[in-house]
């Protein structure tokens, strides 16, 4: 009994990689992979059927990267602060009160992004459209600040306290202590958290269904409707698809490169916090 | 003098930067419940607990989301649980370190991280294709089964491995099998540990949208589920629906269901950190 349940996650991992080859496989019977991944253009619904990928990938990482420019810097610094700075009562309130942000359901998010967020920035900028990836791209880095800060803070503070002391012993200041000691001495586990929430930020799907559209485009204009890998999928699964079609294949290759992304992603960060613990034993 | 002055300064400002992040993060949180309360709180009364869907948003209710979400809570929790513990225990008290364990656990920490949506491509071939499921509650709550077996796995090992080893050695000392000694020493004392895990894990599966969609769930259910092979949609999935029409009118119901899905979410996790409290003090190793 216990064997199986061990097994059942292998086969889980099999399973996952099994549907998704197998179907991207007989799509790519039927679509040259050169078009797959070098048209520009994605209207696999449309009459004029055009199969590149680059559109959604360009749509997801420039959600992506909005929601990082978002989370990187408050994620950071509030980390920083927790661990060098606050209070330990201050902490011990505020730390469960972030993550908070994390359990909130990701359609929740959409709903902010495009109920409140988006009317909001159309007051800044007037010619932004409904749909755009803005909105959505800092809704999301809302949602990963605490993936960020919440990890950070655990690597810094699982850094020995002696070499925190030393610092302040020759004199230094807790903001020197804190960027040229503590964060370098934390860096492994930093940059790990970093890249899980790029992977999260990549497979993050309701808030950008909601509030980022359904028009695939090659641009970094995030002010216009963008469509994410993600977004299609949901896009596809809302409509009326006859399993076996062209169009019910398109979802696994898209999910596929969807999952090579994560997959690299989530094994840099297995790696690299492999190869660097222990610093301090 | 001087830089000693400058760097002191320096200092403080970003204390300051910091505190205001951390209360940035906080009021964001505080402002977007307190929007979402004004717009829908006035919307929730037992009418809108108890309609079935409707074409006009001041007659819609959730009646049949509710059924659907406590029915996929119930499921992907008789699923989940066991496979889950089973599992913790067995990769924490079974395995010897090796490559093959290694492996394992490279394996476990990759699924945390797939996205959701690809578990729900796999639940829509596996579960709704070769099973013959369709879009069924039971595809749904196998589907998120697979998607929080990591969650439970990777906090009951954490809980087993707070155990201290001397209770293993007492246990054993006293003439106790292997099985005797996880039964009846170990399980309960890293019971609190897991128990948060598991909520936590359930708590994720109630507030998931995608992997269901992926699978079928429907937006638009005439009738409460009565068994797992019924189909069924369930509150997030509502919410997304209601999201996605122009009228006002369903802007609110989205906004009334919101608040209702973070009230379920808030007390699982709330209850979810208590226990974790209350059982970090009582067991202090």
């Amino acid at each position: 009994m216990l064997k199986f349940s061990g097994a059942i996650t292998v086969l889980t991992t099999f399973g996952i990689i099994w549907v998704l080859f197998s179907e991207s496989f007989s799509f790519f019977k039927e679509v040259s992979i050169v078009e797959f991944l070098t048209d520009n253009q994605w209207t696999p619904l449309f009459a004029n059927k055009r199969f590149g990928i680059m559109p959604l990938i360009s749509g997801t990482l420039l959600t992506t990267a909005i929601a990082l420019s978002v989370a990187l810097p408050l994620g950071l610094s509030i980390a920083i602060y927790l661990s060098e700075y606050a209070p330990k009562r201050l902490r011990l309130i505020v730390k469960p009160l972030l993550e908070m942000l994390a359990s909130i359901p990701t359609v929740v998010y959409g709903f902010f992004a495009l109920m409140i967020v988006t009317p909001f920035l159309k007051t800044i900028l007037p010619n932004i459209s409904g749909f755009n990836a803005l909105s959505a791209g800092i809704v999301m880095g809302i949602m990963i600040i605490p993936f960020i800060s919440s990890m950070s803070e655990d690597a810094l503070r699982s850094v020995p306290k002696s070499i925190r002391e030393a610092s302040y012993g020759i004199g230094a200041t807790r903001l020197q202590t804190a960027f040229r000691v503590m964060v370098p001495a934390a860096s492994s586990g930093i940059i790990v958290s970093v890249i899980l929430a790029f992977s999260r930020a990549i497979g993050e799907t309701m808030i950008v269904a909601i509030a980022a559209g359904q028009q695939p485009r090659l641009t970094l204009n995030p002010l216009v409707p963008i469509e994410t890998i993600t977004a299609y999928i949901v896009q596809v699964s809302l409509g009326d698809v006859p399993h076996g079609s062209l169009e019910y294949k398109t979802i696994f290759a898209a999910g596929m490169t969807l999952f090579v992304f994560t997959f690299i992603l989530n094994n840099i960060a297995f790696w690299v916090r492999k190869k660097f613990r222990e610093e301090y034993e | 003098m001087n830089r000693r002055y400058i760097n002191r300064i320096k200092d403080k400002a970003f204390g300051f930067v910091g505190l205001i992040a951390t209360l940035f993060g906080l009021l964001i949180l505080t402002f977007l419940i307190g929007q979402v309360f004004y717009e829908g709180f006035h919307r929730i009364d037992l009418d809108f607990l108890k309609s079935l869907p409707s074409r006009k948003p001041e007659k819609a209710g959730i009646y049949t989301a509710l059924a659907g979400t406590v029915w996929i809570l119930f499921l992907t929790t008789i699923f989940s649980l066991p496979l889950g513990i089973s599992t913790g225990i067995y990769l924490e008290e079974y395995t010897k370190k090796n490559r093959l364990t290694d492996l394992l656990e490279i394996n476990v920490s990759n699924l945390a991280g797939v996205p959701s949506i690809i578990y729900g491509l796999l639940g829509l071939e596996v579960f709704g294709r070769m099973l013959n499921l369709g879009n069924s509650l039971l595809a749904g709550a196998l589907t998120l089964s697979l998607l929080v077996l990591p969650i439970i796995i990777v906090t009951t090992r954490e809980a087993i491995r707070a155990v201290p080893n001397s209770l293993r050695m007492a246990s054993y000392g006293l003439g106790a099998s292997k099985w005797q000694t996880i039964w009846e020493q170990i399980l309960p004392a890293s019971m609190g540990g897991i128990l948060t895990g598991v909520i936590l894990a359930i708590s994720r599966a109630v507030g998931e949208t995608a992997p269901l969609l992926v699978v079928g769930a429907l937006a638009y259910v005439p009738f409460a589920p009565s068994s797992p092979l019924d189909e069924f949609t369930v509150l997030p999935i509502q919410i997304f629906n209601w999201i996605s029409r122009p009228q006002h009118g369903f802007s609110v119901n989205a906004a009334a269901a919101i608040l209702l899905l973070l009230t379920i979410t808030f007390i699982m996790n709330g209850v979810a950190v208590y226990l974790r409290n209350r059982w970090q003090k009582k067991h202090n190793w």
